[in-house]
């Protein structure tokens, strides 16, 4: 799993590779938690990202819940089609803001 | 500051452990690590065996230390597990004595009873590996759903229409045209609610759907060759796991977030969903069947034995779970709790139910302590219980179940009678009129509501409704059992040509006689259910035990919705109008007269004259009118409703009784008719011509409202 940070302006761009899975999320957790600020902007690019557990799902809402406490916002792009549908059929999709490509998820901010 | 109970307090093998809590009973997650706790009464000492996900061998066995044990449960908490990758089962040392009942023997790793999730089955009716020493693998559930602001319905019983479906064959048709992974799943289903609220149930039931293995006795048939599976799944694996294989997400282990997101958005459009559960008995079957969980924990606990050791088989499938066992009856109670707070479950439908009120030995009990628990049970106050009021060891308690005054029935004698009275034969219009208000003559001297009555006139055991009409006779050979097996009473006509027909006189009749079933089935009082896929004519080709077809057999077949439209559109409109009417949906038995003095009795007879039945024992003829105002004991007003039933086959003029003063009389449904003038929207009768009477065509009924 590698996580890339990004300050671009006025938002973070974090960049994951790898499969989101319950031993790989926690480093996820880590690294994106303290972005978490009020009033940020946190753009997920998610392109590499070929799998993702019921683990990884779980902690994305945690980050939902995280962002939306502190009044901060979060945009998903580039997930595959599969994790999309997976997402929809066990709740968890209708939670988010989610965008093909990372032009469109600035446009979302 | 931090908990001290974060911390481990023992170390086996390299495992870091505390005592557990013995309670509740299952894995748990708890802060750093999981909690285990089972129970056995009669085992001597238990392991915990750990796997990674389908892994062959464990990666570790820890043995309960004998200070991690209270009462009769084995309790521990394990420290830094990867609990999202974790299968676990146990081993159970033991006397092994088959006379005594044990079975202990600690070559067998067994399936947790309480286990929330279970792999082994992910994808339906993938082989799995025959040598793998644990097939049917307990994991860890999150039990995190975010349900948002859903709750069960808790719409009232005599308002619901119920639809009994298979979660499979509902949509695994290619004719369903939904996005192939979600083939027969759950996803599936959730994809056709539009549909649903099209047809305008309110209510489905989900035939099995807690783990079980589809290769259960699976066999190829003697001449075809073809594959033969548990495809109906009355046959549990476990209690508390939604089946992987009925899930699109199942190879993830997402099944339980992938039902509990159809549950919520079926409950958005105020749909309820009621499981048909089996506690009767369990995948074990008799003494030479697996051992998978419970045989192998504590057989004499959970199953009735007979002196010599061997299984009683109550339930015709080998063993019969001993559910008036304290043990065990607080299992099934867990069992429903959980499915009520967890998945937000309306209510239950219960396989041979008469068998939960049985004591060990076989006996029916008058107080059944299982059936008295689940109908005062705080958190299932609000669930609806259903009772299949018979089982396979010869007791039938239709009328007599013991209730509580909670219980409702599915009710056989209302398909017989409906079934009987349809094709025309004699001295059933006595019946048909106790069946039509609900069956006081079974359920009102105990003080029990029509709501009582579950009313079918088709289920998936016997004929669809269109085999009804179409077959003298079952023609299951595709069972392999040389047409053995289903029931043989079923009370059928074909028409005068066995099986499918170009004549379009013969298929003409068989619609006329699939209106009049459906008609009576939406005018009755009580609750009706109907048949997934009868809506369009869905066919069984006479088989009326399709229990182990995974084949476009049991798929529903919806290019037949498009062939059946004026079919479909007659039993739309039926729906539309039970709901628009209170009058069919009353909370209490009706009194045959009028007691608010509006004029007329809550229900009154009537015959070719008004005011005059004729009950005699030749009769083919009933009709019946229900005051408006009577409707919910007069709490609504509604109208006048008149329904005649003409099963003679010859047409009959029928003289009508009058309307309210003021009012006229206006065509719902004439069976009769040919489409589009057999059935009108609700709101957009047309008026009767005369108003004095009306010819009622052979083998046809009329409703006719007056406003």
């Amino acid at each position: 799993m590698n996580i890339d940070i990004k300050q671009q302006d006025g938002f973070h761009l974090v960049t994951l590779a790898g499969e989101v899975d319950a031993n790989t999320a926690p480093k996820v957790h880590q690294a994106i938690m303290p972005l978490a600020e009020p009033d940020t902007k946190i753009i997920l690019d998610m392109t590499e990202v070929p799998y993702m557990s019921s683990a990884g799902l779980r902690l994305l809402l945690f980050l939902y819940r995280q962002t939306t406490a502190n009044a901060a916002t979060l945009v998903l792009v580039g997930l595959s089609e599969e994790l999309i549908d997976t997402m929809s059929v066990t709740g968890f999709l209708e939670f988010f803001t989610i965008r093909d490509t990372l032009d469109a998820g600035k446009a979302a901010l | 500051m931090e908990r001290i109970d974060i911390h481990p307090t023992h170390e086996i093998n390299g495992r870091k452990l505390r005592c557990g809590q013995p309670f509740p009973f299952g894995a748990m997650l708890v802060p750093g690590g999981v909690n285990f706790a089972i129970y056995s009464s009669h085992a001597s000492s238990c392991t915990l065996v750990l796997f990674n996900k389908k892994e062959p061998q464990p990666f570790a066995e820890i043995p309960f230390p004998e200070a991690f044990r209270i009462g009769n449960v084995f309790c521990m908490t394990v420290f830094d597990l990867d609990y999202e990758n974790l299968e676990y089962g146990y081993r159970m040392d033991g006397p092994n004595n088959f006379q005594a009942g044990h079975w202990f023997d600690t070559s067998k790793i067994l399936l947790d009873p309480y286990a929330k999730i279970v792999s082994g089955r992910d994808v339906w009716g993938v082989q799995p590996d025959w040598n793998d020493i644990y097939q049917h693998r307990g994991r860890i559930s999150f039990d995190d759903f975010d349900w948002q602001d859903d709750r069960p319905l808790d719409i009232p019983l005599e308002d619901m229409i119920i639809y009994e479906m298979h979660a499979r064959g509902f949509t695994k048709d290619e004719s369903a045209r939904i996005k192939d992974s979600h083939r027969g799943t759950f996803a599936g289903i959730r994809d056709k609610i539009s549909y649903l609220q099209e047809l305008g149930v309110n209510t489905i039931e989900l035939m099995p759907i807690f783990e079980f293995d589809e290769f259960e006795n699976s066999r190829r048939h003697p001449e075809t060759g073809e594959l033969l599976l548990n495809y109906w799944g009355y046959s549990t694996v476990n209690f508390f796991a939604p089946k992987a294989g009925y899930a699109a997400t199942g190879k993830f282990g997402m099944q339980t977030d992938e039902l509990k997101t159809l549950v919520k958005e079926l409950h958005k459009v105020g749909i309820a969903v009621i499981l048909d559960v089996v506690f009767n008995h369990t995948a074990e079957g008799n003494e030479r069947g697996p051992t998978i969980s419970f045989r192998g924990i504590d057989n004499k606990t959970y199953y009735m034995l007979t002196p010599e050791g061997y299984y009683f088989n109550f339930s015709g499938t080998g063993n019969t779970l001993n559910c008036n066992n304290p043990i065990v009856r607080g299992m099934v109670l867990d069992c429903l709790r959980y499915w009520t707070a967890e998945f937000h479950i309306d209510g239950f439908r219960f396989d041979l139910a008469s068998i939960l009120g049985r004591d060990p030995w076989g006996f029916p009990l008058a107080n059944p302590p299982l059936l008295e628990t689940l109908a005062f049970d705080p958190i299932l106050a609000r669930s609806k219980l259903i009772a299949e009021a018979w089982d396979a060891g010869g007791l039938y308690q239709v009328g007599s179940f013991p209730n509580y005054g909670r219980w409702a029935e599915w009710n056989g004698k209302y398909r017989d009678s409906v079934r009987k009275f349809i094709k025309g034969d004699l001295g059933l219009v006595g019946e048909m009129a106790q069946r039509i208000q609900g069956s006081p003559d079974l359920y009102q001297a105990a003080g029990r509501p029509p709501s009582t009555s579950i009313n079918f006139i088709t289920a998936h055991d016997g004929f669809t409704l269109a085999d009804l009409v179409s077959y003298n006779g079952k023609h299951n050979e595709a069972n392999g059992e040389h047409n053995n097996d289903g029931a043989n009473d079923n009370y059928s006509w074909n028409c005068g040509i066995e099986g499918p027909t170009d004549n379009i006189y013969i298929q003409a009749l068989r619609h006329k006689l699939m209106r009049n079933a459906m008609a009576i089935l939406m005018v009755s009082q009580g609750v009706p259910m109907i048949l997934m896929g009868d809506e369009f004519g869905r066919t069984q080709y006479g088989n009326n035990n399709t229990y182990c077809h995974d084949s476009p057999l049991n798929w529903l077949n919806w290019n037949l919705l498009e062939k059946e439209k004026d079919w479909f559109r007659f039993v739309q409109y039926c729906i539309a109008f039970r709901h628009a009417h209170p009058v069919f949906r009353n909370a209490e038995h009706f009194q045959n007269c009028d007691y608010l003095g509006t004029g007329y009795p809550d229900i009154s007879w009537h015959g070719v004259q008004a005011w005059h039945a004729d009950w005699s024992a030749t009769s083919r003829v009933l009709a019946f009118m229900l005051c408006g105002q009577h409707a919910k004991g007069g709490k609504v007003k509604d109208n006048q409703i008149y329904v005649a039933m003409n099963m003679h086959h010859e047409s009959l003029w029928f003289n009508l009784p009058e309307p309210p003063l003021g009012q006229a009389w206006y065509v719902f449904a004439n069976t009769g008719a040919k489409p589009p003038e057999d059935i009108h929207w609700p709101g957009s009768e047309p008026r009767l011509d005369s108003q004095s009477g009306l010819l009622v065509g052979d083998r046809s009924l009329v409703i006719l409202l007056a406003k």
